[in-house]
């Protein structure tokens, strides 16, 4: 590792500097960040568009209407991929489980340690990164192409802010139908874990369940439901945010769709570290 | 002269003085000054990128200008507060170039819309409103029109809905959005009659922005021209076609539309 020498910058044709060249290294220095700005300019449009949804929140008028059509789009139609991911997260977690754990003969732990993972990681995140590719792709299509066909500055002419009628109600939606589909998930995952172990490998029930209750705490997944919050607000505000700034025509709002989809996802599973930690601090692990 | 402008006036409705506006470095309008006159149908023509949008959208109050006035029926519109400002925009009525129908709403419900946000009105009154627009604007005749949603209309169609959710809350002023753009002749036509009746019939004045020369000298009482953020011609359609400002002239010439000024009889 040379120290910052080397930045794969997309032009590549600037000189290489030469050892001991302040200049040039401070160039260098330069380029490495220079993305920098642009990429806090963009988080904190971010934050801003999120910070004006929710001071709309509590404006009249209140469209009750706009709000169950998003929780519907979000939740009822993610259901369906909900469940199905959902069994095979459980199902396939256990059989990999059970094959560590048969290592030392404890197969039994499997219906523990696939529940803890369910309620605090693999529910969460992958409930955000399902509804993300479903219904945050869904999102930023639907506001970019209402954005190139003047929809939303026809809302303005009517004097209906667009953050309010548009933002709002996709914001609140998908903060409150994550955690519900995040517990679907759990659900529908511990119905693999049971298919597995039960009923294809036949350990026992009474020492899996018994375990299962020692080692998993409610706080599992309250922590886990805490965490679908954030990343419901982490999806809505990065798909209205691509789906709003577009600008041009049917390419661009192919682009951010996929802008989104992709900014949404990594955003989420940057979120879930400091998320952790936060968590760790708040409620330590093994607590009960 | 100031009170003068801020007071009604029966023949001019809408008075634009020294408008001013920049995007970034660009020096979009450069002080444009045109007045609007009231129930007529006055068309502003210029070339793409000439601010005619722009300009547009600061009637209605969606834009502020860096500097400049706009005053409608005697009040200045700039500076004014959220609430003030929504009660301008209640006398204007916008007709979007492709329509802009919110494509999860069905015909009725598109119409109905500045009503439903603006008011708290008896459903069935809005129904009768809305129903009275589809019979007014030929509508009506095509079956299960109500229920049908912007994707299933055809083009013209689609223009006609937008314009009744345009007259729905009974606009003084209907501002349209190059109407024709994208049109066949038969249907740049029909579009024209909709625009001369529709001022006709509701007494509207309207604003139409085009760069459509045929149009323009076939419906506008009045004809403006936006050149590089300026108003190079302004006047009544006859005094425009018989002494026309050359670069109006080479406009319309190139578009081969219509021969002005030399005509042989």
């Amino acid at each position: 590792m040379t120290a910052g020498a080397r930045t794969p910058s997309a032009g590549g044709t600037g000189p290489e500097p030469a050892s001991g060249g302040g200049g040039h290294a401070l160039a260098a220095v330069g380029r490495v960040f220079s993305p920098l700005p642009g990429a806090i300019a963009l988080f904190g449009e971010h934050v801003m568009l999120l910070l004006r949804a929710l001071a709309w929140l509590f404006r009249r008028p209140f469209r009750l209407r706009l709000f169950l059509d998003q929780m519907e789009f979000v939740g009822v139609g993610s259901l369906a991929i909900i469940m199905l991911v959902g069994f095979f997260t459980g199902a396939v977690t256990s059989l990999q489980a059970i094959l560590a754990l048969s290592l030392f003969e404890q197969q039994r732990y499997v219906g523990f340690g696939v529940g803890v993972s369910l309620a605090r990681e693999l529910a969460p995140v992958f409930t955000a990164l399902m509804i993300t590719a479903r219904a945050g792709s869904g999102m930023a299509t639907e506001l970019a192409s209402m954005k190139i066909t003047e929809q939303v500055d026809a809302l303005t002419t009517f004097a209906v802010n667009p953050v309010q009628y548009l933002v709002t109600p996709r914001l609140v939606a998908s903060a409150l139908m994550l955690p519900v589909m995040a517990m679907v998930f759990n659900v529908v995952g511990l119905v693999g874990v049971y298919i597995v172990a039960i009923v294809s490998y036949q350990i026992d029930l009474g020492q899996v369940l018994a375990l299962f209750r020692w080692g998993v705490d409610p706080i599992d997944y309250i922590q886990g439901l805490i965490k679908a919050f954030f990343f419901g607000v982490t999806m809505a505000t990065c798909a209205c945010y691509q789906g709003l700034s577009v600008r041009g025509g049917a390419k661009e709002v192919g682009l951010a769709t996929t802008r989104a989809v992709v900014s949404s996802s990594v955003t989420v599973l940057v979120l879930d570290y400091f998320l952790i930690q936060i968590m760790n601090v708040l409620f330590p692990y093994g607590g009960g | 002269m100031v009170d003068e402008l801020l007071t009604r006036n029966d023949r001019w409705q809408i008075r634009i003085r020294d408008l001013h506006k920049s995007f970034a470095a660009q020096h979009v309008l450069r002080g444009v000054t045109l007045d609007i006159e009231r129930g007529k149908i006055n068309i502003i023509i210029g070339g793409s990128g000439q601010g005619k949008s722009v300009l547009m959208k600061h009637l209605m109050g969606l834009l502020a200008p860096d500097r400049g006035q706009i005053v409608v029926d005697g009040q200045d519109i700039i500076g004014l507060s959220d609430v003030a400002i929504a009660k301008v925009q209640r006398k204007f009525g916008m007709v979007f170039q492709y329509a802009a129908l919110f494509d999860s709403l069905n015909v009725v419900e598109n119409i109905a819309f500045p009503l439903l946000e603006r008011y708290r009105l008896p459903k069935k009154d809005v129904l009768a409103r809305v129903r009275d627009l589809l019979v007014r604007l030929d509508l009506a005749r095509v079956p299960g029109i109500e229920q049908k949603f912007p994707a299933e209309l055809s083009g013209g169609m689609r223009k006609r809905v937008g314009l009744a959710r345009a007259l729905v809350d009974r606009p003084e002023i209907l501002l349209y959005d190059e109407p024709t753009t994208g049109l066949d002749p038969i249907a740049t036509k029909n579009v024209d009659e909709m625009i001369r009746r529709t001022a006709d019939d509701f007494g509207v004045t309207s604003v139409v922005i085009s760069h459509d020369m045929a149009s323009t000298f076939r419906i506008a009482d009045r004809i403006a021209m936006l050149y590089e953020g300026v108003i190079i011609a302004n006047g009544e359609r006859r005094e425009i076609m018989a002494a026309p400002h050359p670069v109006l002239r080479e406009f319309v010439e190139t578009s081969g539309a219509v021969q002005l000024g030399r005509r042989p009889s």
